[in-house]
């Protein structure tokens, strides 16, 4: 069971793949940290030995990943509604910060559709 | 598209020459401006400006945490009044 930054890899994947379970690592940083370890992108996680194992942690060590980068941005997050600015005001309304359209869409800010009752139709959906 | 670095921060400069006055005098008034694309430098800490927002001024008080952001940023132009029959959501 390969064990890192308080992770468990999925055992049956390539290392390539594996290594984006964990919470700030992509496809980009994780061939980075292979590459530094000199470890193949196609062996698999439960491939790896006791020494790759130790390689691959001494260059997580030196990142920001899971606890420590997920405090990172909600402090970030923090500022902005604390200095009440109008990205703060956005997030604290749960709506799209970047200036996306509100009229449709964005469900993934505003969660599931609450439907009004007795609202009249425009036109057809 | 971030601004080019060749230039510099944009201050509005007319901003930039008041508070500069007011540091020296020791004298703190609010400044009135239009100037909402203005980046509120180091300088600003501490006074108070009345930013428009297209209808009336609104007071912005900087604090350090203000500074790299536009000053339009703590000006709301917009007024969201709940939609009907939302009473327990509204903010």
């Amino acid at each position: 069971m390969a064990r890192i930054a308080g992770i468990d890899l999925p055992k049956h994947k390539r290392g390539e793949i594996g290594l984006t379970y964990i919470y700030g690592v992509g496809r980009a940083q994780s061939q980075r940290i292979l590459t530094e370890a000199g470890i193949d992108f196609n062996k698999k996680v439960e491939e790896w030995n006791d020494d790759e194992l130790n390689k691959i942690r001494s260059v997580i060590n030196e990142m920001k990943v899971e606890g420590a980068l997920r405090s990172e941005v909600q402090l970030n997050i923090k500022r902005l509604v604390d200095i009440n600015c109008y990205r703060g005001i956005r997030h604290r309304s749960g709506l799209p910060v970047r200036g996306q359209r509100t009229k449709t869409n964005c469900r993934t800010r505003k969660g599931k559709r609450k439907t009004v009752a007795n609202k009249k139709k425009a036109t057809k959906v | 598209m971030a601004r080019s670095l060749k230039k510099g921060p944009y201050i509005a400069y007319h901003l930039d020459k008041k508070v500069i006055k007011m540091n020296d005098g020791k004298k703190k008034t609010a400044i009135k401006t239009w100037a909402r694309s203005s980046m509120i430098s180091p300088e600003f800490v501490g006074h108070t400006f009345a930013v428009h927002n297209g209808n009336k001024f609104i007071p912005v008080y900087v604090t350090e945490n203000m500074v790299g952001h536009k000053l339009g940023e703590f000006a709301p132009t917009r007024t969201f009044r709940a939609h009907s029959g939302n009473k327990s959501e509204a903010s």
